[in-house]
């Protein structure tokens, strides 16, 4: 196996596996884990350099596996100058940061996670700078904004620690949302999402209509990423993370995303006017406002915050700008601005360490104790105001260069040097501000402790870059300019423009800008008292952490609000809302189509008998409903509604349909009497005007909306598959009552589902009886006591006889069944009744001693019967339920049937009883209960 | 020819499972465990073998009772079916080992016969081809689902499952009512036959036809919970039992497998004039069940309900994919509901730990004490959450970022993008707040009194959750198997012609 054909992949992933092992080392040793930061680090380094030198000979690397092909997502990396530079940045400052961060946490905070968490950022970041498909560039965006919501939030006790997090993963995760529409976009329009492809499609995209759609999606990401305005303010708040975070994700590498994303499709997107307006205009405003707003910030990470926008937005302008030059100008600031902001993050991180406060009102004067670091911080500092022979200000130069004839077409053109100068003086004050409060300007005020020089090894990674920052400015051409030329060259996608490194370019207009900066930022720091009295005084003071939490806090409240508006908890409100549906749906159903509501065909006649009928069915249903507060008589109104149902049945030939709702409701009946008895016993009036007539137009309009349903039907001529069923009922299925037949046979698995309904009723309504006691009213509606004599001997003795006649009815309903109407269903349904009258006539339990069966068993043989009927075909192969029937001729008897699927009907006879018994007696068994429950109490 | 008995004994599994441990209430907890469990891996086990069957592209139709479509029922194995049922099974036994190791079964009786009858409900829904059996079904499933809802009682569990009994029971009368209006008119209860019947249909009646079929997916819309007809999930997800409601993660799924079946069928593009009659409605109504649930994910008091918003939000996305109606949304959609289920389950799971893990706070969504292991705890939270969210490098990014390319071919695609972004960055704001409450914002000078983190419990709750990076590892396998789902599934005609050819079985010979 080559490991230089998986290389990329590994750089990015070796950072995620060891995050375990990080978190896992400090289990034994807490320096241990910061030794595997390094480690890994090291070695995604060291996998990264055989190809190194790729860029450098004008190729790009890609190393691409299949991996989602439905979506055009390819997991493939890509190495050109761009991604070498950011992975270099990435990987080295990450090593300083960790050897600081291992001098930097004290004994209480836990270093394993922490490198864990820092390990995997750095992942996450390779990840976006090595991505050669953009939906993994998307993915890996998105990681870095979850890890650095761990490592913001690391200091988890702290209130702004928390807020801080959440605020950032809010901001860019938004920022990425956004991206990745606009990614999805791109590679709709493309047709690829791989950057070789994207790239070569600059003017496809460009010309698209929908350009500007994907460019503002794309620029939301990147600004949200890279703290531009308006969605700066999340980056000051970040800054309770621990000072290496905020070095490393803050300035030098998180931050950067957005503007990669800038350099990396800058030869896709940019060059438009939208483009220079949207990224230019943000970035300008960016500028100005960071740099300003960093003065005044006495916490010393405060201003470097402010400071860390104020540049972002110099680099952002400069790809606003469009030309090469300003994007050679702004990937060189990129990197002398990680290089001084990541060293004066670390000083900062030192002075806190060493002081117990960042607050600059507080910290003076710190030259004389730890002389080493000042020099340090000096450098950096003045390389940050762009000042010569420093790193800063090469990059400062090209920039002012470019303010001046980047944009020479436009009419406004003339304003961009003047507000680009008066940005840069801010700069120059608020650096001078880090130099001489910190460093001069008297004595510590009120310290704990006496600050001295920090640890050697803390100190390491604040020298090494500091001297980046002098070699950078003194000697630019060897040290910068070969990774500078390659990254320049990727960024254009081709020969990058002639510039010049050097640090003299005679007397121009750049220099003067320079040199006003200089001059006027002394000028401001000097006044800088008047001015911090006339700031505070006039400008309003906006707190991004208190308006962000107003916002999510007004969200969180108005979300409840509609959620709980529409959701009141309340079943007859969701109950309204179903047939609201159900009848807006079959409107909208009917309306669409030009088709008439009713049929041609002939109606009955309606004759008198019929009349009455209906009119007794309905005005029992308005009783029902009008009289359901006195629940006794509106369950006998029921019973008089199934009494007509049964009668219609009747009429239309139905006897079987007759017999079953006939003895259904015998059941229902008891089963609700016995449950009325817990029910209190008046009910209030409830109903307020308005929704009784909202609840009597929606139930009107149900009721007309199932009528013309029903009418519809019924006025159509119909064919259906019924015939075959009158057809085949004898000669198939070997009955003659085809609604039996259709039971057992035809649509026997129908039934098998039906009884195991019925059966979980049963056992579903013991369990949840079981261990339930509900207290009896003492006495009924009027104030009667319940009757002492609850078993009468004349009812006792009549029930006692008529048992086994009733068993013989039902035996007989059962075994004509398969002919004559009847069958298992309404056999069980009367065997049940015979059941439970001897239960209401001779109490739970005299009954329960003399019928010792186990209702559950019951249920359960009759479920066997069932299934074992079916499952017998299925040993000859047969389909499952697949019946037989034969005909035997006993001496008497004379010849019958016997058919497989009568021993069906006799499981579905058994669950019946056995289902309908139970749930009887255990309510039976709960009043009495009740009963003495309520007795008990009485005494 | 020989007759393939693998669709009946797929439903007939369970079915003998909640008999078998009906029989065995006698003898103990212990036993029904043994048996409970042993169905429970054999259906586990089935379930593999019929994806495998069901992937070669072929329909296995099963006449039961050996009567001819569509005379008989038939049951219809495609590779849709193979896959819910897979799902169902995966999550019937992690769902089986959580009730277990926390002793939920032991909280009240039948609980092992009602969670077979369950299945024995999913599988005959996921496998039926016949719509009146399905009916049958959603009985068995709303009758077995109310039990397991109540099971161990509780004044909030009893409200929320009243409310979850008694709308479904309306929801069945207006099945009736959709169910009875089709049969008028086509005079047939099998799906393939009525699709026939549909595509030469007069035009005197399609706006009859289109009524009952909307009327239909009202009651789909129920069982999915589709906006406005959610109000029972909220209430009575967040109160059950963590295992139930784990296992409810596929409820909600039978509802949208219904819509792609029934209408997907019904109304295909050779149905003329009546031909995706449903799939603008479902995509608005999940635009608007999406807004809601995320409105409630961001206002839950608690984590269990947060959850069931989640699932909520789930469901709308999957409607959304459903309503887009095309091969490539639908294959996208059906990944996401891999995704939705299994993830929308551990999370259950875990929410369940957690409140364990707090004691008397619970799953409140308010500051506590401090909990043991929260480190181990608060990092499954935290995959959870990026994976329930849809935040990369999770499977609900990867499913999300489908149905969105998917999208782009529908004249919503504006709305579908504004409304899931928005809602993902709804969701990721409440999900960085809970976990925030949940682990960092805590009283340390105060002494929990949470249970011990029961390590077997937890052992289920990953195992759902790490298949989120196994999905996203295995994403090209997973979703070339859901684009030949989808595919499958828009061959409407060779799905009528295998059903309606399959003769009847003609002896040993």
């Amino acid at each position: 196996m080559n490991l230089l054909a998986f290389n990329l992949p590994l750089v990015a992933l070796i950072p995620f596996l060891g995050a375990p092992i990080a978190a896992w080392a400090a289990r034994f040793n807490r320096l241990a884990s910061a030794w595997v930061a390094g480690i890994v680090t090291f070695l995604s380094l060291l996998i990264l350099m055989p190809v190194v030198h790729i860029p450098f000979d004008n190729d790009t690397l890609i190393q691409s596996w299949s991996w989602l092909p439905a979506l055009g997502l390819d997991f493939a990396f890509r190495l050109d100058g761009l991604s070498l530079l950011f992975s270099f940045l990435i990987l080295l400052i990450g090593l300083l940061v960790i050897l600081y961060a291992r001098y930097y946490l004290s004994p209480q905070d836990s270093m394993g996670r922490f490198f864990a968490y820092m390990l995997m950022f750095m992942g996450s970041m390779l990840g976006i700078v090595l991505s050669e498909n953009l939906i993994q560039l998307v993915i890996f965006w998105e990681l870095t904004s979850l890890t650095s919501f761990l490592l913001i939030s690391y200091w988890q006790y702290s209130q702004d620690a928390r807020d801080g997090a959440r605020m950032a993963l809010t901001i860019t995760g938004a920022g990425g949302l956004a991206m990745l529409a606009g990614v999805l976009m791109i590679g709709n329009i493309v047709g690829s999402f791989n950057l070789t492809d994207v790239l070569a499609s600059g003017d496809l995209i460009r010309q698209n209509e929908h350009y500007l759609t994907v460019l503002v999606l794309i620029l939301l990401g990147v600004f949200t990423k890279s703290a531009q305005f308006p969605f700066h303010f999340w980056l000051p708040h970040a800054m309770a993370a621990p000072t290496p975070v905020s070095a490393y994700l803050h300035s030098a590498t998180m931050v950067k995303a957005g503007i990669f994303v800038l350099a990396r499709l800058f030869p896709v997107l940019s060059g438009t006017e939208a483009w220079g307006w949207l990224v230019g205009g943000a970035g300008m405003i960016t500028m100005v406002l960071g740099a300003y707003t960093a003065l005044f910030k006495h916490d010393l990470k405060g201003l470097l915050a402010y400071s860390t926008i104020s540049h972002l937005g110099l680099i952002t302008l400069l790809f606003g700008f469009s030309t090469k030059l300003a994007a050679v100008a702004a990937i060189f600031h990129i990197i002398n601005h990680a290089t001084f902001k990541a060293s004066l993050f670390m000083v900062a991180g030192i002075i806190d360490h060493e002081c117990g406060t960042r607050d600059m009102r507080k910290v003076n004067g710190l030259l004389k104790y730890m002389p080493h670091t000042a020099v340090l911080a000096m450098i950096a500092a003045s390389a940050m105001a762009g000042v010569p022979l420093l790193n800063g200000f090469l990059s400062k130069e090209m920039f002012f260069q470019q303010s001046l004839v980047a944009t020479d077409h436009h009419p406004l053109s003339w304003a961009i040097p003047i507000i680009v100068t008066f940005g840069a003086v801010f700069s120059v004050a608020y650096s001078l501000r880090f130099i001489h409060d910190v460093f001069f300007n008297g004595e510590p005020q009120g310290l704990t402790k006496t600050p001295h020089e920090p640890p050697r090894f803390m100190r390491i990674p604040v020298d090494i870059l500091v001297l980046l920052c002098l070699g950078v400015g003194m000697v630019p051409v060897l040290i910068v300019a070969p990774i500078l030329t390659v990254a320049v060259a990727a960024s254009l996608q081709g020969v990058p423009p002639d510039y010049s490194l050097a640090i003299w370019h005679g007397f121009n207009l750049p220099l003067l800008m320079s040199s006003i900066a200089l001059v006027f930022g002394a000028i401001v720091y000097f006044y800088r008292e008047k001015l911090f009295r006339w700031h505070d005084e006039n400008l309003p003071r906006v707190d991004a952490k208190t308006l962000f939490n107003r916002v999510t806090h007004g969200l969180l409240v108005l979300s409840g609000k509609i959620s709980r508006l529409f959701d009141r908890g309340s079943l007859q409100n969701a109950i309204s809302w179903v047939l609201l549906s159900g009848v807006a749906a079959t409107l909208y159903g009917f309306l669409q189509f030009d088709s008439p509501l009713f049929g041609d065909r002939t109606l009955l006649d309606a004759n008198l008998l019929t009349m009455v009928q209906v009119g007794i069915l309905i005005v029992a249903s308005i009783l029902t409903a009008v009289m359901h507060h006195k629940r006794l008589v509106a369950l006998i109104i029921i019973g008089v509604i199934g009494l007509i149902v049964s009668l219609g049945f009747v009429k239309f030939s139905a006897p079987d349909l007759a017999l079953t709702q006939l003895s259904v409701e015998v059941v229902t009946i008891v089963l609700l009497l016995l449950a009325l008895f817990f029910l209190p016993q008046h009910s209030p009036q409830e109903r307020s005007h308005k929704r009784l007539t909202r609840d009597l137009v929606l139930s009107v309009s149900a009721g007309v909306t199932v009528m013309l349903l029903a009418m519809a039907v019924m006025t159509r001529d119909y064919s259906s598959i019924s015939g075959f069923f009158l057809e085949n009922s004898k000669p198939g299925g070997g009955g003659t009552n085809v609604v039996n037949v259709i039971l057992v046979d035809f649509r026997g698995f129908d039934t098998l589902g039906e009884i195991v309904v019925l059966a979980l009723a049963g056992l579903g309504i013991f369990a949840l009886l079981e261990n339930l006691r509900l207290p009896a009213p003492l006495r009924d509606i009027d104030g009667r006591e319940w009757s002492h004599d609850p078993h009468p001997p004349i009812m006792q003795t009549l029930t006692r006889l008529l048992f086994p006649l009733m068993l013989m009815v039902a035996v007989f309903i059962f075994m004509r069944g398969h002919n004559l109407p009847g069958g298992g269903f309404i056999a069980g349904l009367i065997a049940a009744v015979a059941l439970i009258s001897q239960y209401l006539a001779n109490g739970i339990a005299w009954t329960n001693a003399r019928i010792k069966v186990d209702m559950h068993k019951v249920i359960a043989i009759g479920l066997t019967a069932a299934f074992v009927t079916g499952f017998a075909a299925m040993f000859l192969s047969y389909p499952f339920l697949t019946t037989t029937f034969t005909y035997l001729k006993w001496p008497i008897v004379g010849k019958f049937e016997i058919a497989s699927a009568m021993i069906f009907d006799l499981g579905v006879f058994l669950v019946v009883v056995g289902a309908t018994v139970l749930i009887l007696v255990e309510l039976g068994k709960l009043s009495h209960a009740s009963h003495s429950l309520a007795q008990q109490e009485k005494k | 020819m020989t007759v393939s008995q693998l669709p009946v004994l797929l439903i007939l599994l369970p079915l003998l499972g909640g008999i078998s441990t009906l029989f065995a209430r006698p003898k103990g907890i212990g036993l029904q465990r043994v048996l409970s469990l042993t169905f429970t891996s054999a259906l586990l086990l089935l379930s593999v073998y019929t994806v495998s069957i069901a992937n070669s592209g072929d329909y296995s139709v099963y006449l039961l009772g050996n009567w001819t479509a569509p005379f008989g029922i038939v049951l219809v194995l495609d590779r849709l079916s193979s896959l819910m049922l897979l799902l169902t099974a995966i999550l019937a036994i992690v769902a089986l080992c959580y009730a277990i190791s926390q002793d939920t079964d032991k909280k009240g009786q039948h609980f092992h016969v009602l969670y077979q009858i369950q299945l024995f409900g999913l599988n005959g829904a996921f496998l039926t081809g016949d719509l009146f059996n399905l009916f049958v079904f959603f009985e068995v499933l709303l009758l077995a689902s109310y039990g397991l809802l109540l099971h161990g009682g509780g004044r909030l569990r009893t409200k929320g499952g009243l409310h979850y009994v008694v709308i479904n029971l309306v929801g069945s009368s207006l099945f009736l009512f959709a169910v009875g209006t089709l049969y008028g008119i086509l005079g047939t209860l099998n799906i393939a036959d009525m699709s026939t019947h549909i595509n030469q249909l007069d035009t005197a009646d399609q706006g009859i036809v289109a009524a009952a079929g909307l009327l239909l997916l009202v009651v789909f819309g129920i069982k999915a919970a589709i906006f406005p007809l959610y109000l029972w999930l909220p209430g009575a997800y967040a109160h059950t039992s963590a295992a139930v409601a784990a296992l409810f993660a596929i409820m909600t799924k039978v509802g949208l497998y219904a819509i792609i079946r029934v209408h997907g069928t019904l109304f295909s593009e050779q149905a003329g004039g009546l031909a995706g009659l449903y799939a603008d409605v479902v995509l608005v109504l999940g635009l608007v069940t999406l807004a809601m649930a995320v409105l409630g994910v961001f206002a839950s008091r608690a984590l269990k309900e947060q959850t069931a918003f989640l699932i909520l939000a789930s469901v709308a996305t999957i409607l959304i994919g459903v309503g887009i109606n095309t091969t490539a949304s639908l294959a996208a959609t059906l990944y996401y509901l891999i995704h939705s289920t299994l993830i929308g389950a551990g999370l259950f799971l875990l929410a369940d730990i957690i409140a364990r893990a707090r004691g008397s706070y619970s799953d409140r969504l308010r500051a506590g004490a401090p909990i043991k292991h929260a480190i181990f705890i608060g990092s499954v939270f935290f995959i959870t959450a990026i994976a329930i969210v849809g935040m990369p490098p999770l499977s609900g990014f990867i499913g999300k970022v489908m149905i969105l390319e998917a999208a782009l071919s529908s004249t919503f695609s504006a709305w579908i993008y504004a409304v899931i972004l928005l809602g993902s960055l709804l969701m990721i704001m409440a999900m960085a707040r809970s976990g925030s409450i949940l682990f960092y914002q805590v009283d340390t000078s105060l002494d929990g009194d949470g249970e011990k983190l029961n390590l077997r419990a937890m052992a289920m709750a990953l195992i759902l959750v790490l298949a989120s990076p196994v999905l996203v590892i295995a994403a090209g396998p997973v979703s070339e198997f859901t684009q030949s789902v989808a595919s499958q599934l828009s061959n409407h005609q060779a799905y009528i012609n295998a059903v309606m050819s399959q003769p009847a079985y003609q002896g040993g010979k």
